[in-house]
């Protein structure tokens, strides 16, 4: 304390002597120098009072009691300040666990895309947080079954995640890709229901393609209709479907409905992310993305779902404001 | 922008009114409104919808959260005044087939 007392005392008496913005300068870096080494802001005040006392030596005692006055007030500075570091180190760790959290479910949720010749498949899904709230599973068996799952978690953030990784072990009791999708829906809608709290909810979309058939069989629980596209009559239909979202009540039936799948039709699949854009209602949203896949058709999937995704994100100025999934199967 | 709600009561019916949007941001203000009052079977909760101009996911939960606890306290629930987007997301998620949704937007 000595120390800085010969020091800030010289400061001090510098700034008095020639008032120059220099020598603020300097009392403003010496200030932050405290600050780093954890003084007190009445630790501060009591060496001004000090220096103060050794440079004017005729002080009256009624300017020191108003010192001792000070110093008393800005000791609950004091708390406050040393309350304020502390949950800095706190935020600190708890962003290490959240960086670790979120690549424990990167590696958990990590979606592994089967490669086949018979279907071509292409995904883009990319968080707006460290954490994914959409999900996208895939399933393929040798009986030529491929069934995909597109799932959106209400919520953001870790509650979220733990409610994915339901999900995805959820899909993963089922082995095969064969399962109706009426049936798969009902299974994960048990399984939600029970565990998580009432204003928690998933959306999900389910599909099965048969591809010795080319039938594609799909049931969806609350989720924004995926967009089926028939190249032969070159337009687009909404795969709408009324199931409920999974989680809300127990015992849900959900429908599924069928459509034969021709060479180059393709079905989209996305997630409220991708529909839900600044500036746009939904329908416009979806009108929206018909318009920019239409040129894109001829691509691959994966190249029409990148393409797709960076024509949305030019057009919200690089600021999407949800988590942003979209799954293309083509035949 | 601000989230409004206030509540009027009318003979067996609690009218709740919601003004503004419902987002991430306003959705716990909203669910600390809806569960500060106690479910009454012979009362009907009234949710007048009509002066929300958006609503998103976290939204919804609030209120399917609402409709589960009425549920479970043999209360009643409806909506009123539903915008075209809403019911376009209450029809989607499904949730019209379940909750009591009144459709017409209501005359003030």
């Amino acid at each position: 304390m000595e120390q800085l007392l010969i020091q800030y005392k010289q400061i001090l008496s510098d700034y008095i002597s020639n008032r120059k913005e220099q020598n603020l300068y300097i009392g403003q870096n010496y200030i932050r120098q405290l600050i780093q080494k954890n003084v007190a802001p009445e630790d501060v005040i009591n060496i001004h009072r000090k220096a103060i006392e050794e440079i004017y030596t005729q002080l009256p005692d009624t300017l020191t009691h108003a010192y001792d006055f000070l110093i008393e007030v800005m000791v609950q500075f004091g708390l406050q300040f040393r309350e304020h570091q502390s949950l800095l180190v706190q935020q600190e760790e708890l962003r290490i666990e959240m960086d670790i959290a979120a690549n424990i479910q990167n590696i958990l949720l990590k979606t592994e895309m089967p490669e086949l010749e018979s279907i071509d498949i292409g995904m883009v899904s990319e968080p707006i947080r460290k954490m994914n709230g959409d999900y996208v599973y895939f399933l393929y068996d040798e009986q030529n079954y491929l069934s995909v799952a597109v799932a959106d978690v209400v919520g953001k953030g870790v509650p979220a995640a733990l409610c994915m990784s339901m999900v995805k072990n959820g899909l993963e009791t089922m082995k095969y890709a064969n399962h109706n999708p009426s049936y798969v829906l009902e299974v994960l809608n048990n399984i939600i229901e029970k565990s998580v709290d009432d204003s928690m909810f998933v959306s999900s979309f389910y599909g099965r393609y048969d591809i010795e058939h080319g039938v594609f069989t799909y049931g969806s629980a609350g989720h924004e209709p995926a967009l089926y596209f028939s190249a032969k009559n070159e337009s687009y239909y909404d795969l709408n479907s009324k199931g409920l979202l999974l989680g809300v009540m127990p015992e849900v039936k959900y429908p599924q409905f069928t459509i034969q799948f021709e060479e180059n039709d393709f079905i989209m699949i996305v997630t409220d992310g991708v529909t839900e854009l600044k500036n746009y209602d939904v329908i416009e949203s979806r009108n929206l993305l018909k318009k920019i896949a239409f040129p894109l058709r001829h691509l691959s999937a994966q190249k029409m779902c990148e393409k797709v995704y960076s024509e949305l994100q030019k057009l919200q100025d690089y600021n999407l404001n949800d988590d942003f999934t979209i799954v293309i199967l083509k035949k | 922008m601000e989230l409004n709600i206030h509540f009027r009561k009318e003979s067996n019916l609690l009218k709740v009114f919601i003004e503004g949007e419902i987002d991430t941001f306003t959705a716990p203000k909203l669910r600390d409104k809806l569960e500060s009052f106690d479910i009454d079977p012979n009362y009907i909760i009234e949710l007048d919808l009509s002066k929300v101009v958006y609503m998103d996911s976290t939204g919804l939960g609030v209120i399917v959260a609402l409709y589960k606890k009425v549920t479970r306290e043999q209360g009643n629930l409806k909506l009123v005044g539903l915008s075209a987007r809403l019911i376009r997301l209450f029809t989607i998620t499904g949730l019209s087939e379940l909750m009591n949704i009144e459709v017409e937007v209501k005359v003030e």
